[in-house]
Parts: structure tokens; sequence; C-alpha cells
């Protein structure tokens, strides 16, 4: 046939090798890789490695810097609120990260439960996670309010407290309070995860256990507990990675006050760099998270490998 | 139901015709597992009230945000003559204040820009880079699915110093571009790595047979393999489009005169002049800064939902 002809004669030795070029497998990943490399590549790797640089440096805006060492580091070291900043970042990392994670598995294993409208709570259960933190933030920072507090007015009118509570004026409360507003923010997160994960828990599990007389105690320790494990890890590594790094709740609330109580590490890097000017040493506070974001993400590899591990599934 | 049950339990039900106890009974014969094993009380004790709870303490922001949107000035500093917890005289002033006296509608189109834009790149860039990682295999692909998820982990806190200054060189400064461009580093990492879970769930006999029709790969991802993975395109768009209009550092660094502003941004800093805070108006832009990414999520919440749980499953 024509066609037949027509082909042989298209794959002649000619663009005999043209097309074993077009079909190679690396020729053709490059080209479809392409795109999200360049992204990646300039706008994250790059950025990165000049972050690292940066803290090695003296720059500040509008004037390039000279290598000066490790002097920001030691610079930073004598500094109170740099420490201040990495205390409140631990602070506010472990309590909210552990109470993010006790109240969000005590959600996901309630709405687990059968229940009129569960698909429309579930649904509005992730609320929070959807709006913007920031805009969130606001609404808190309006409920927090020194004057006009709905808390104080309602504690007042149920004769709980007699004059207003300084929500963000004074120190641990306002520490409280920004960890209020994560948790608050992070609990939805949490329990949507984590449910996905009680749902492929198959229920004859459970059928066997009440049969051998478990409590609900013990099916959660030695039933839903291993079987959430993997899962777990990964969740709570995003949640603690996330609730370290963040940034646009503190600086929405309390722009780091009163007196640096609030302030993270992310925050004051912000005002040494952006506001301040010290793009040198606000790179080098950044530079500073880059050791625990590492632990973090060796944490998270090593509960994917088990997750694997337990499936069954090979390493790919 | 009790009506096509065996004789004997219709003669039992009728014996106690109490409609609350025949409810309860149908209510367990359509639960499944062990709930029936729970009386009502009980469940209203520990799973009902709890929910409730939960649910009260996680919709209360916006219950608050909502209420002091409408609420009048006199009545927002006035907390003796009415109840605060509810609103007398709504008023929609601070709507209108914000919509026609402040720039609030195109730091709306601002963010609807970047946001749209920034998707629409990632998604494309993510749906050919995630193919070729599961299916092309090129020499090293797995070597770089693990580094598009340790890029997953790396935060735009750390990186958005060094960031200002590419911004900066490069001209983009104070431009939607600067979003446009830097927002995918954060929307790719995780569309790619949620896509390959779908591409891998696609039979690969499919490609087989396209490719000995003469298919050219480029045809065998948009013919084929974009089709079936539409599920999974839609969940990172949504996904990467709530994150777009959730981000705030770059947008709060890169732009730095009020037109170019996104709302997130723009509400924080052009809303409140001096000690001043105009409590009516800024829950008003809270408020309507949300509906866009609460609209998009009511229509998909199971997309959003699957992305979500997915991107920790993979």
């Amino acid at each position: 046939m024509a066609t037949i002809a027509e082909r042989e004669e298209v794959a002649a030795p000619a663009a005999w090798h043209w097309t074993r070029v077009r079909n190679n497998r690396n020729f053709l990943g490059f080209w479809f890789m392409l795109p999200a490399a360049a992204f990646l590549l300039l706008f994250l790797t790059y950025p990165l490695g000049l972050g690292i640089w940066l803290s090695f440096t003296d720059t500040r805006i509008g004037r390039d810097g000279v290598f000066i060492g490790l002097e920001n580091f030691v610079w930073l070291a004598d500094d109170p609120v740099f420490w201040l900043s990495v205390f409140n970042t631990f602070l506010y990392t472990i309590v909210a990260s552990v109470i993010k994670f006790a109240l969000g598995f005590y959600l996901a294993i309630l709405l687990n439960n059968h229940m009129p409208f569960k698909a429309f709570i579930r649904a509005i259960v992730l609320l929070p996670f959807i709006v913007p933190t920031v805009l969130s933030a606001i609404a808190f920072w309006w409920i927090y309010d020194t004057q006009f507090s709905i808390i104080s007015w309602s504690l007042t009118k149920l004769g709980l407290i007699t004059e207003n509570i300084n929500f963000l004026g004074e120190p641990n409360n306002a520490r409280a309070s920004v960890i209020f507003a994560n948790i608050w923010r992070g609990i939805p997160f949490v329990a949507i995860t984590l449910l996905a994960g009680l749902q492929t828990i198959p229920a004859s599990l459970y059928e066997a256990a009440t049969i051998d007389g478990a409590s609900r105690w013990q099916m959660f320790r030695h039933i839903t507990y291993p079987m959430l494990t993997p899962i777990i890890a990964v969740v709570m590594t995003f949640s603690v990675l996330f609730t370290f790094t963040d940034f646009q709740l503190i600086y929405a609330m309390t722009r780091g006050g009163p007196i640096n109580a609030t302030h993270l590490m992310a925050t004051l890097s912000f005002q040494r760099a952006i506001l301040g000017g010290n793009l040198g040493e606000g790179a080098a506070i950044s530079t500073a998270m880059i050791p625990f974001l590492l632990g973090a993400i060796m944490f998270s590899w090593f509960g994917l490998q088990k997750r694997k591990w337990q499936q069954g599934e090979a390493d790919d | 139901m009790a009506e096509q049950v065996s004789p004997s339990r219709q003669a039992a039900a009728a014996a106690r015709p109490n409609l609350f106890q025949r409810w309860l009974e149908r209510k367990r014969e359509a639960a499944e597992g062990t709930d029936y094993l729970t009386s009502l009380p009980k469940r209203f004790v520990y799973v009902y009230l709890p929910v409730l709870l939960f649910l009260f303490i996680l919709l209360f922001p916006f219950y608050w945000m909502g209420l002091t949107s409408i609420k009048p000035d006199t009545e927002l500093i006035d907390l003796e003559t009415h109840n605060p917890w509810w609103v007398v005289n709504p008023t929609l002033a601070h709507f209108n204040r914000l919509l026609f006296e402040t720039d609030y509608p195109s730091w709306m189109w601002n963010t609807m820009l970047v946001a749209v834009s920034a998707t629409f790149l990632s998604i494309v860039a993510s749906v050919m880079a995630a193919y070729a990682i599961v299916r092309i295999r090129y020499s090293g692909s797995n070597w770089v699915g693990g580094l598009i998820f340790l890029a997953y982990l790396v935060p735009p806190s750390i990186l958005f110093i060094p960031l200002a200054i590419i911004v900066f060189d490069y001209g983009l400064f104070d431009s939607p571009l600067a979003l446009i461009l830097t927002y995918p580093t954060i929307l790719i990492p995780f569309s790619t790595w949620l896509l390959m879970g779908y591409f891998k769930s696609i039979p690969y006999e499919l490609e087989e047979c396209a490719l000995i029709d003469g298919a050219s790969r480029l045809q065998i991802l948009v013919k084929i393999v974009l089709p079936l993975s539409i599920p999974g395109i839609i969940s990172a768009g949504i996904f990467a489009f709530t994150l777009c209009w959730n981000e705030f550092i770059y947008a709060l660094t890169f732009i730095s005169s009020s037109e170019n502003k996104t709302v997130p941004v723009a509400v924080l800093s052009e809303l409140i002049d001096g000690d001043i805070y105009h409590w009516g108006a800024l829950m008003a832009g809270a408020l309507l800064g949300s509906v866009p990414v609460a609209l998009v999520y009511s229509f998909f919440v199971e997309h959003y939902v699957s992305s979500m749980t997915g991107a920790v499953k993979e």
C-alpha cells in the first residue's frame, strides 16, 4: 500500500537518526521537565543558595555586600532578641503542634462516627483552613481587642472576670492568643487528613476486637493508632514545618510585639531584612532555620518509607 | 426499612408504638459496624456534643466577621445598650465604603489575576513534569521525584529575602508578574507530586496501544492521559488556587504600591489609618476576600479534600 511505502521512505536513513533521538527517553524527558525545572531552579534552588550566601555577607538594601564570614551569626549569638525569637518559635511550634495533633485526632475520630449531615459537617470543618490566614487572623485580632473583645464581654457578663483581658498587650497572654489562633487554623487540616486515614482501616478489625471484649481505649491503642502511624508521621511533619516557619498569623496580629514576646524567627528576619534593610542579617536568621527544617524533612522521609514497607510496595 | 423486615419484627415494632424507638431501630439498621452498640443518649454525650463544640469554635470567627461587617459603628463601640452577640440595625455602609471609597475592587482583581495565572502556569508545568517522571521514566527520574518532594518542604519564609533581590534585579519589583512567576515554586512541587499519583493509576496498556498506533508522546499526554486525569487536575488546580489566595509573605515583600496589592496584604495595610481601626470595614474586607475561595471550595469540596489527603498519602 502506498502509505506503507511512504512511511518506509520517511523512515529511510536520513530521517532514521532524528526519529531515534526524538523517541529517546532522556531527550523527551528533558523537554517535558523543562518548564517545571525552569521555575524551580530560577525561583527556588537559586534563591535558596543565594540566601545562604547572603547570610555570610553584609548586604543592605541598595548596596551589594562583601563576604564577612560568620560575623552575622556571631552578632546574632549575642543578640537577646534573636534568642527570644528562637525560644518563641520552639514554644509556638511545640505547644501548637501537640494540641493540634491531639484535638485534630479527636475531631477525626468524632467525624468518623455516623451522624446526621455528615458530609456537610465535614465540609464546613475545613473552612478555617480554606480562608486566607491573614483574613482570619484579622478576625481574631478583633476578637482579642482590648476594649471591645467579645470574649472579655461575655466573661464579664458571666461574672467570671471583672476587667477586660489584655489579650495581645501582655507577653504571655499574647503568646497564648497567637498559639490559639494557630491551633484554630491547623485543626481542620490534621482532622481531615487523619479522617481519610481512619476510613482506610478495615471495619472487620474493630468487629473482631469487639467480639474479643476490647474496650474503646484498647481498640484505639492497638488498632487505630498503629494503623495510622505512617500517615500521622507525614501529617505532623507538614504541620510542624508550617508552624515553625509561620509568618502571616504573627505579622497580622502582633507584628512580633509586645516587647518582642511573639517574634518568631520568620517575623524577626522580615523585620531585620525588609523593614530594617539588613538583608545579610535577615538571611542569617533564615539560614539558622534550615537545620531544623532538615530534621523535619528526614523525619517525614522515614515516615514515608515505613508506609511503603507496611503496604508491601517496592520503594521506587 | 421496618416495613420490609420479617413479620415477627414488624409485630414487635407494632407492640411498641413509640415512634422514637422505631426511628432508633431504623437508624441502628442503617448504621454500619459496631455503632449500634452505643445508645443514643451516650452517643449524644460522646459524639454530638463534642462535635457541636468543635463546630462552634471553628465557625465562631466567621460569624463574628459577618456580624461585625453589618453592624453600624455606633453599635460596635457601644457594648452596654445592645447585646454585642447580635445586630439591631444592620447596615451595608462598611461594604459601601470598601467598594466605592477604597481600591478594594482592584485588589480583588489583582489577586484573581495572580491566582489564576500562577495556577495555570503551575498546572501546565506540573502535568508535563509528572508525566515525564511517571511514564517517560528518563534516567534519574526517581531522583527528580524525590527532589520535587523536598522542594515541597522548602517554606517561602526562608526564600523571601533572596527572592526579593532576584525580583528587583529582574526588574519585576512592584508588578503582578513578580507574584505570577514566584507562586509556582510553591504550587509546582505539590501539584506534580499529586499528579504523579494520578498518572500512576492510568493503565499503561492504553498508552502502549497509542504508541503502537504511532502517536507521539505529546499526543498521548493530550489525548489519553489528560482526559483520564481530569479529576486529579481539578483537585490540584483548586488546591493551588486557594494556596495562591492565601499567600502573603511574597505579596507583602514584592509589591509596594497600593493599587498593585493583593487582598490579604491590602486589607492589613491599607484599611488601617494610623491608630484608627475601622473594624466594620476590616471585617467586611476579610469577609469579601474569603468569598472567592469559599465559593470555589464549596463547588469542589470532594476534589479539594482528595487533593489535600492525596498529597499527604502519596
